[in-house]
C-alpha cells in the first residue's frame, strides 16, 4: 500500500495521534432491550475500520449515535475531537446509514444536487461523484426507477461528496452484484489510500477481512473485540495427516509441545507456523511415519467471528476448509 | 448521563448559513415534487369552480346553485368582477384552502420520514435547527406564492368576465386587497404549519393527512354544533384553528346569512380571530422545532 498523504488539518485536533472516532461506554436502551451496551471503540485516522456483527447486533444503532441521529441513553461519542452530531462534525462526515434515503420523484442527479445545497457545495460535485460510483449514465433517471444496487451506489455517492474526513458506510455492498461489490471494495480501499477514514459496517466477513485494517466485533450490543484483522485471526497452524496416527501424534508433540497438538479424527492440528513445517516433516519421516499431507491453515475471520458470537459454530471438518489455506508440502 | 452525542447548538453565523443552505435545498426538491403542484393546482381549481365558474354559469343560464342561491342576477355578476376579488379569493381558505395547505405541510414533513430522507439530510452538515428552519421557510415560500398566485388568477378570471360581459373595469380598493392578501397568507400558513406539525408528530404522511382532514372538515364542525348546547365546549371551540381562520376571513367577507360559505364564521371578532391565528403561527413551529431537535431520527 502506498504511503498515506499528509493528514487533513482540523482545528484543535492532532489527526496524527487523536482517534477520528472515539466512543466511551456508548449505550442505547429501547425499553428492556439494550441495543448498544457500553460500546467503547476507537477508529484511527486513515484506516478502514470494519464494524462486524450479525443482523441486530447493534452496529447501526452505534453508528447512528456516532452520527448524532439518535441520542445515547448514556456514554459519549467524539468524532474528529468534537462531540458527535455537532454541525462542525457532520459537515466533515459522509454517511450512508441503513440503506439510502432519497426523494423517489427526483433523479439521482437532482437528489445529489439537493444534498450539495445542504452541504454548501457546487452542484457540479453531484456529477463528479456520480462518475465515481458508475452512475453517470443513469443520473437523469428517477430514483424510484433504480435497482437496489443503484440506490446503494447513489447512497455511497452522497457520502463521498465534499471529500469528507470520515466516511461511514453501513452495509454498503447490500444489493450489489458481484462486480459491483468488487468495485465498491476497490473504492473503499482507494478512499483509505487517499487519507480518508472509513468506518464500514458489514456482516459480510470476507469483505471485512479483505479490506479492513482493524475490526470491532459486536454482538447483542456488546463490543466483543477490537483489534487488527491479523490479530483477530491469530497465527497459522499446520494440518498433518500421517500413518500411523499415534506415532505421528507423538512426533508432533515432541516438536511443538504437548498442548500445541490437537487430534481431529485422523488429522492433527499443530500450532506451528509454516516456517517449522520442514522440521516437522523431517522428524516424521525419520520416525518412519508415512506423511500423507502437510499444509498451513489460517482461521478465516468467519471462523473467528462465529467462535466469538456463537461458540465453535463452524467446527469439525469445515473448520479448516477456509480459503486461506496454503499447501506447503504433500506426501 | 453523559450525552456528548447531541444535536448541535450552532453559532449564529453557522446557523444563518445553514438555514440559507437548507432553504435552497428544500426549495429545489419541493419545486420538482409533483405532489406540491397537484395540491396547489387543486386549490386553484376549487377557487375557479366555486368562486367563478359555477356562479358565471348560473348568471348566464339563470339557474342557481348552492353557492349563489337567492342572489339576484346583478349581485351574481358583481361578485364576478374585479371589485369583489378581495372577498372571493379568501372565502374558501378557512376550509378547503386550509385543508389543502395542511395536506401540503403534512406531506412535506411526513414523507421525509417515510423515505428516510431526514437521516440523509441530517448527516449533510447543517444543524437540525437550521434544517428545520430551512424546511419551514421553503414551505412558507410556496404558501405565500400560492396566495399571491390565487389573487393573480382571480384577476385574470374576473377580467375575462369584464370583457365577455362588456362591463366597466373597476379595480378593487388596494387597501382591501392588501388586507385580504395578508389574511389569506396568515390563514393558509397557519394550516400549513399545523400540517407540518402533524407530519412530524406522526412521522407519516398518510396518518397526518388523514387526521388533519378529519379534524378540519368534520371534528371542528361537530364540536361547534355541540358548543351551541354546552357552554364549556363553545368556549373551547373558540380556540380552535378553524374557528380562528373562519372568523378572521368572516371579518372581511361577512358571515352568517341564509347560505353562509362553508368554514366562514362570526364566532370571534376580527381582533380575537387574529390573536388565535397568530398564536397557532407561533406555537406550532415552536412545538415542531422542539420535537425535531429532541427526537431520534430512525
Amino acid at each position: 500500500m502506498p504511503p498515506r498523504p499528509d493528514p487533513p488539518k482540523v482545528e484543535g485536533m492532532n489527526l496524527d495521534e487523536d482517534p477520528v472516532v472515539r466512543t466511551h461506554d456508548l449505550t442505547k436502551r429501547y425499553g428492556d432491550r439494550l441495543a448498544a451496551d457500553r460500546v467503547s471503540m476507537t477508529v484511527r485516522r486513515g484506516e478502514v475500520y470494519g464494524f462486524l456483527g450479525p443482523n441486530g447486533a447493534g452496529k447501526t444503532t452505534t453508528l447512528r449515535m456516532i452520527l448524532g441521529l439518535i441520542r445515547p441513553t448514556s456514554g459519549s461519542a467524539q468524532v474528529l475531537g468534537r462531540p458527535a452530531g455537532t454541525a462542525e462534525v457532520t459537515e466533515r462526515i459522509g454517511a450512508l446509514i441503513e440503506g439510502p434515503g432519497f426523494y423517489p420523484y427526483l433523479s439521482g442527479r437532482d437528489n445529489l444536487r439537493v444534498m450539495t445545497r445542504y452541504r454548501g457545495l457546487a452542484e457540479s460535485v453531484a456529477d463528479e461523484v456520480l462518475g465515481r460510483v458508475d452512475l453517470a449514465d443513469r443520473g437523469g433517471d428517477r430514483f424510484k426507477s433504480y435497482s437496489l444496487g443503484m440506490k446503494q451506489r447513489l447512497g455511497v455517492a452522497a457520502a463521498l461528496m465534499g471529500d469528507p474526513d470520515v466516511i461511514v458506510l453501513d452495509e454498503p455492498t447490500n444489493g450489489l452484484d458481484p462486480a459491483g461489490m468488487q468495485d465498491m471494495r476497490r473504492l473503499i480501499v482507494e478512499l483509505a489510500r487517499g487519507g480518508q477514514t472509513v468506518l464500514l459496517s458489514s456482516h459480510l466477513l470476507d469483505e471485512v477481512q479483505e479490506i479492513c485494517d482493524r475490526v470491532g466485533v459486536i454482538n447483542d450490543g456488546v463490543l466483543l473485540n477490537e483489534s487488527t484483522v491479523k490479530e483477530l485471526r491469530g497465527a497459522a497452524s499446520l494440518l498433518v495427516r500421517g500413518e500411523p496416527v499415534e506415532r505421528a501424534l507423538a512426533v508432533a508433540m515432541g516438536v511443538a509441545g504437548d498442548d500445541a497438538v490437537h487430534l481431529d479424527g485422523e488429522r492433527l492440528m499443530v500450532d506451528l507456523g509454516p516456517d517449522r513445517a520442514p522440521e516437522l516433516v523431517r522428524r516424521l519421516v525419520a520416525a518412519e511415519v508415512s506423511v500423507l499431507e502437510v499444509r498451513s491453515v489460517e482461521r478465516t475471520l468467519e471462523e473467528v467471528f462465529f467462535e466469538m458470537t456463537r461458540g465453535d459454530h463452524a467446527g469439525g471438518q469445515q473448520r479448516y476448509d477456509g480459503h486461506d489455506e496454503k499447501v506447503e508440502a504433500v506426501r | 448521563m453523559s450525552t456528548t452525542t447531541t444535536p448541535s447548538t450552532p453559532t449564529a453565523t453557522g446557523a444563518v448559513a445553514g438555514t440559507i443552505a437548507s432553504t435552497r435545498a428544500e426549495l429545489l426538491r419541493l419545486r420538482r415534487w409533483p405532489a406540491v403542484w397537484i395540491t396547489i393546482g387543486a386549490w386553484m381549481a376549487l377557487t375557479t369552480l366555486f368562486g367563478y365558474l359555477f356562479n358565471y354559469l348560473s348568471y348566464k343560464t339563470g339557474d342557481t346553485s348552492f353557492s349563489n342561491e337567492g342572489e339576484t342576477s346583478q349581485k351574481m355578476l358583481a361578485e364576478l368582477l374585479p371589485g369583489y376579488i378581495p372577498h372571493v379569493f379568501i372565502q374558501g381558505m378557512p376550509m378547503f384552502g386550509g385543508a389543502l395547505m395542511m395536506l401540503l405541510g403534512a406531506i412535506v414533513a411526513g414523507n421525509s420520514y417515510g423515505w428516510g430522507t431526514w437521516k440523509t439530510v441530517l448527516t449533510q452538515g447543517p444543524a437540525r435547527r437550521s434544517v428545520f428552519a430551512g424546511s419551514l421557510a421553503a414551505l412558507s415560500v410556496f404558501v405565500v406564492a400560492t396566495v399571491l398566485a390565487t389573487v393573480v388568477w382571480c384577476f385574470g378570471l374576473s377580467l375575462f368576465v369584464v370583457v365577455t360581459e362588456s362591463q366597466t373595469l373597476v379595480w378593487p380598493s388596494w387597501v382591501d386587497l392588501a388586507e385580504s392578501t395578508g389574511v389569506g397568507i396568515l390563514v393558509m400558513e397557519m394550516f400549513a404549519l399545523i400540517g407540518y406539525l402533524l407530519g412530524t408528530l406522526t412521522r407519516s404522511p398518510a396518518l397526518s393527512v388523514g387526521l388533519g382532514l378529519v379534524w378540519v372538515l368534520v371534528v371542528e364542525n361537530l364540536l361547534r354544533g355541540v358548543g351551541e348546547l354546552l357552554g364549556p365546549v363553545e368556549a373551547f371551540t373558540k380556540l380552535l384553528p378553524g374557528t380562528g381562520a373562519g372568523s378572521l376571513v368572516g371579518s372581511i367577507v361577512g358571515a352568517g346569512g341564509p347560505d353562509p360559505t362553508p368554514g366562514v364564521l362570526d364566532a370571534l371578532s376580527g381582533g380575537q380571530a387574529i390573536i388565535v391565528v397568530v398564536a397557532y403561527l407561533v406555537l406550532t413551529p415552536v412545538l415542531t422545532g422542539w420535537l425535531v431537535t429532541r427526537r431520534d431520527v430512525a
